[in-house]
């Protein structure tokens, strides 16, 4: 019969539309919205009903792999002193697709040698394509893509080239973020010194 | 086909058409160079002798240091097997070919890129005009000596970034109206495009009152635009279409409004910058693009992918069909007039696959995953867990939703059914791809015709519908899924331990000298990547075949006859995303 197939798409419409007040049922007292238990199952594989986020109000978490422009990282001394990672090798700005990463290194004035850390360090976040193959290839794990997303600003023109100082983040802040990334590193890290330190005591 | 049957083809062909055809001998290349004057008759032969009924690609390399332009086409048979390279050498200076466009209609557009972009002249193409640029455009930006106003070297890295940094903003130091190049007689405001008049008399003559179709009535022949900016478009495009009544008697697509020169772009970059670029093509597939772009890569270099990597590199491409193929339907619908319904539908499916794969490569749609001879990292165990609970469980049966909620649908139906038909000999001949090719009863898809990857492991079908009408591109898009979930399923199941790249990722891939054609069955057709190495870090030609683009060659045969309001719909069925049209 004609129109067998639209009742049965109504149908499909009408089960949605339902699904939604179960949802809204389901959470009653505790809040369908504004609430970080009902946000997950809300984005999970067990959605039902409207799977709306409420940003600002609400963010969805990001994974740990999650990129965004790239940030420095540094060390930090016991005396509160900075040791930035980077020895500015100059591989991420020459890996970097678009070309936005600019280094200046200089060199020691006494021995003429160029010193392994970045006098300035500049990202045109404008230019920026968050590829992530600077942090990728960067092998200091100097360079690491940054979860923080929301940059809008008024002054484009000033405000988004990014300098050293404002692109530099404590390697606790990476640990924070990346915390399987940061175990990996830093256990390979370990391995390498053991290995240096046992060679040494052979020779 | 074997090595064997390639040998008795050119031995054929070398006795028909002696001293026309001979072996590509240099290093690292493949095929047949072939003299001018004979392609039309040989490519006839191939077409009607031999099989070599679909051509895939034509581009063209310059090779200024030989003082040469050269045409590649890329042949196949729809029966299956490798690919057959034709190729022409043609002086730089005067660059001109033989059109093809009589034997293959598919070359049309792709033979007005090669004219807009590296300045080749196919005789006897019946409408050789720019494509992807405008009328006023000073030269061929693909020739290796023209040089983009923001020039700053052949190739990349470039100096000035280390070891002494000077940061300086392009816009500043090329503001706008210093960054375009104007013919030297050329002034901008007192100038009238001429392609626009050339476009509208290639709609063919304009009648008026010619009384006849419209039952008694004396109608004219009217144009209109649809677009450039038109929200049936699915982005910058034009349709320039001559109307009888409200029947279509003529289409001219109009596109590269979106156009960037992701060629060029791609030929200063490095072989591994390149990868991030092809994100951009499609954005909806970036899985697939850089699926494309690897294997051709791979094939230059040499490596191949260890068994996990492999694993992942289909669940992420097959996930991405399935993204594509639900997104489209969406938007087929949005088209018919089901506005945004079905689409929100949709959506919420796609993002969780979305979730995965941002979850996996850090990002949703500019995924950037995959390495020459790998991926980037390996998929959390997490994700894995998701994905098999999406193909097992919750994909199949959204699937089933949207089928009995669409499928049956008696407002689809007479919408669809029946409109914007392609028959089989003409997808065949006008080069189409993947679902509207194989909806029009061709049963070609290159994961089973020229398997790449692991993919004849698999146990899927083929999904191949008969009408060839917009009912059957939506038809054949829903039985591409279920395939989809069909090979994620064994895939998730099967998938090794081990390695996910062969050797180190190097930042500074070594490429050797050579050409290589890596083609994927992307979500909307053949993708294809025609690279060429001189052995230096940048490719020396990167060309991208993009189904897309050339999927509308036939969009005027299908939209023949058929009413105004229905070329909205055709255009959805065909599945077009403009970043990759217009490159
Ligand atoms: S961030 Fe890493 S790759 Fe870049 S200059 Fe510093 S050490 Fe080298
Ligand atoms: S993320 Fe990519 S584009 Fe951005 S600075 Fe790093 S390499 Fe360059």
């Amino acid at each position: 019969m004609y129109g067998i197939g639209l009742i049965k798409g109504l149908g499909v419409t009408i089960k949605h539309f339902v699904e939604t007040y179960v949802d809204d049922l389901r959470w009653l007292g505790r809040g369908r919205y504004y609430n970080e238990e009902a946000l997950k199952i809300r984005q999970g594989t067990e959605a039902r009903g409207v799977f709306t986020v409420q940003y600002p109000e609400e963010k969805l978490s990001v994974p740990e792999e999650f990129r965004y422009i790239p940030f420095l990282v540094y060390e930090e001394n016991p005396d509160g002193t900075r040791k930035d990672r980077c020895t500015s090798c100059g591989i991420c700005s020459k890996v970097c697709p678009p070309q936005c990463i600019w280094i200046v290194r200089s060199n020691d004035p006494e021995t003429g040698r160029p010193i392994p850390a970045p006098t300035e360090f500049y990202i045109d976040i404008d230019i920026c394509m968050n590829c992530g193959l600077c942090a990728e290839y960067c092998p200091f794990d100097a360079i690491k893509m940054d979860h923080v997303y929301e940059l809008a600003s008024y002054e484009r023109s000033s405000a988004h080239i990014y300098n050293k100082e404002r692109l530099s983040k404590p390697a606790s802040y990476y640990a924070e973020i990346r915390p399987k990334n940061y175990a990996r590193e830093e256990a390979a890290r370990a391995e390498k010194e053991a290995l240096k330190a046992a060679k040494k005591k052979k020779d | 086909m074997t090595e064997k049957e390639t040998v008795q083809i050119t031995d054929t062909l070398e006795e028909q058409f002696p001293g026309a055809i001979t072996r590509d001998e240099r290093q690292g290349y493949d095929g047949y160079i072939v003299e001018a004057a004979k392609l039309v008759e040989i490519a006839k032969s191939l077409r009607d002798d031999m099989g070599y009924d679909y051509l895939s690609s034509v581009t063209g390399v310059d090779y200024l240091p030989d003082d040469k332009m050269e045409v590649v086409y890329h042949l196949y048979r729809s029966a299956g097997g490798p690919a057959l390279t034709l190729k022409i050498q043609t002086p730089r200076d005067d660059s001109v070919v033989p059109s093809l466009v009589s034997i293959y209609p598919g070359a049309d557009f792709q033979e007005r890129e090669a004219w807009d972009l590296l300045g080749i002249r196919f005789e006897g193409h019946p409408d050789l005009r720019r494509i992807l640029l405008w009328d006023g455009f000073h030269g061929h930006p693909l020739r290796k000596d023209w040089q983009e106003p923001f020039f700053e070297a052949e190739g990349k890295p470039f100096k000035s970034r280390w070891p002494q940094g000077e940061i300086q903003r392009v816009e500043d130091t090329h503001p706008f109206g210093k960054n375009v190049h104007y013919p030297s007689e050329f002034t901008p405001e007192g100038w009238t495009p001429e392609g626009e008049a050339a476009l509208y008399s290639s709609l063919g003559k304009i009648e008026h009152g010619n009384g006849n179709n419209n039952k008694g009535f004396e109608t004219d022949h009217i144009v209109v635009n649809l677009g450039p900016q038109h929200p049936s478009t699915h982005g910058v495009f034009r349709m320039v279409v001559t109307l009888d009544g409200e029947e279509i008697v003529g289409l001219k697509p109009v596109m590269g409004y979106l156009h960037r020169n992701h060629e060029k772009i791609g030929e200063r970059n490095t072989f591994l910058m390149n990868m991030p670029f092809t994100d951009r093509l499609d954005y909806l597939c970036s899985m697939s693009n850089n699926f494309g772009y690897a294997l051709a890569v791979e094939k230059l270099m040499g490596v191949k992918p260890p068994e996990r990597a492999e694993y992942i590199r289909v669940i992420m491409a097959e996930l991405t069909r399935v993204v594509n193929h639900i997104w489209a339907i969406g938007f087929l619908l949005n088209d018919l007039g089901a506005f945004f319904t079905p689409m929100l539908y949709v959506i919420n499916e796609r993002e969780l696959i979305l979730d995965i794969f941002e979850a996996v490569s850090g990002s949703r749609m500019m995924c950037n995953y995959f390495r020459f001879g790998g991926v980037a990292r390996d998929i959390p165990e997490d994700a894995l867990e998701t994905i098999k609970i999406l193909v097992n469980e919750r994909l199949p049966r959204k699937v089933d939703e949207l089928d009995l909620y669409l499928t049956g649908n008696e407002i689809v139906q007479t919408r669809a059914i029946g409109v914007g038909v392609l028959t089989k000999q003409q997808a065949l001949a006008n080069s189409a791809a993947g679902p509207v090719l194989r909806a029009s009863g061709v049963p070609y898809d290159i994961r089973r015709a020229d398997p790449y990857s692991i993919y004849d492991r698999f146990d899927f079908d083929v999904a191949v519908r008969y009408n060839g009408d917009v009912y059957d591109r939506y038809l054949v898009r829903l039985d591409e899924i279920r395939q989809s979930l069909r090979i994620l399923k064994q895939a998730v199941e099967t998938i090794p331990e081990g390695e996910i790249q062969t050797g180190k990722s190097q930042y500074q891939a070594r490429v050797p000298a050579g050409e290589a054609y890596g083609r994927v069955e992307a979500p909307k057709g053949e993708l294809g990547f025609y690279v060429v190495s001189n052995g230096k870090p940048n490719p020396w030609r990167y060309h991208v075949r993009a189904p897309s683009f050339i999927n509308l060659t036939p969009l005027e045969e299908m939209s023949m006859g058929q009413k105004i309001a229905d070329v909205v719909a055709i255009l959805g069925s065909i599945d077009i995303v403009l970043g990759e049209t217009d490159r």
